[in-house]
């Protein structure tokens, strides 16, 4: 599969297949985390809140893979053209740490609170502010600011230069099984979940 | 159990392709010594890919340990 050539990324475009798709699939499972926040405290059903924790773990878990891998990833392209100054100030890594460290601290809370129902419910409730956080802080801030993350000043779905359409065909199908792969890890943890608390659902 | 094994190769075969995909076709010469950047930095996808496969693995680990507790507490 032939890749477009463009200077300094060269090969590591095909990052693109890894990278990108791990934080769309962070947006799909924290998308169906805060569904299943809104649905808990519509039906006050401890199920729900079982789901909505276990799709932020998950969510968690691919954030900072994504994390990783385009720390990674600016180490060989980045630094060939930007200063230190310039990397450690890019609004879209501080953003994205900043996202991440808010659901840190939705685990923080959730652990920090005994009661069961409380816990769900106020954990339910701050899943929907980290929810509302999550766009200002890795879509909508860093399009604003200098930055030298690929996607600024403007939106990348809309713009047809930035994306080749031989990447589009693998970088689609990628996005679905990355993020089915993150569905289907998340359900293993739910099934866990529902078993050890099985007493409490159903007593 | 038959929707378990469509799940799963449904995720193998959207994953897959892309790992396969990601393979170097026309390897520049730009850089002569050994690095990461040899081959037109295809290096660097590849500790990409090592991170999320060590990452996805570790955390299916902590996932099996879990479950053998849950099973022992059960008995």
């Amino acid at each position: 599969m032939s890749v477009p050539a463009r200077e300094i990324l060269h090969e590591t475009i095909r990052n693109l297949y890894f990278h990108v798709c791990m934080w769309m699939s962070m947006m799909v499972l924290f998308t169906t985390s805060v569904i299943y926040s809104i649905k808990y405290l519509r039906s006050q059903n401890l199920r729900d809140d079982v789901f909505a924790l276990n799709f932020a773990k998950i969510g968690i878990l691919f954030g900072l893979l994504g994390y990783t891998t385009g720390a990674m990833w600016a180490k060989y392209t980045w630094t060939e053209f930007a200063d230190a100054s310039q990397i450690f100030t890019e609004p879209k890594l501080t953003g994205a740490a900043i996202a991440l460290l808010i659901y840190f601290a939705y685990l923080v809370l959730r652990g920090s609170l005994t009661d069961i129902d409380k816990r769900a419910r106020i954990s339910a409730v701050y899943n929907i502010f980290a929810f509302a956080m999550l766009f200002p802080t890795i879509w909508i801030l860093p399009r604003l600011m200098e930055s030298l993350h690929p996607g600024k000043g403007g939106n990348p779905a809309l713009n047809f230069d930035d994306l080749d359409n031989r990447l589009r065909i693998v970088f689609y199908p990628a996005i679905i099984g990355w993020t089915l792969l993150g569905v289907w890890i998340t359900s293993l943890k739910i099934r866990i979940d529902l078993i050890k608390e099985k007493s409490l659902l159903n007593g | 159990m038959a929707k378990k094994i469509f799940l799963l190769f449904a995720c193998l075969y959207l994953v897959l392709p892309s790992m396969l995909l990601a393979q170097v076709n026309d390897p520049e010469k730009q850089y002569t010594a050994f690095d990461m950047r040899h081959n037109g930095k295809i290096y660097v996808v590849v500790s990409v890919i090592l991170i999320i496969f060590t990452g996805i693995i570790l955390y299916l680990i902590r996932l099996d340990r879990k479950i053998t507790r849950l099973e022992k507490e059960t008995k």
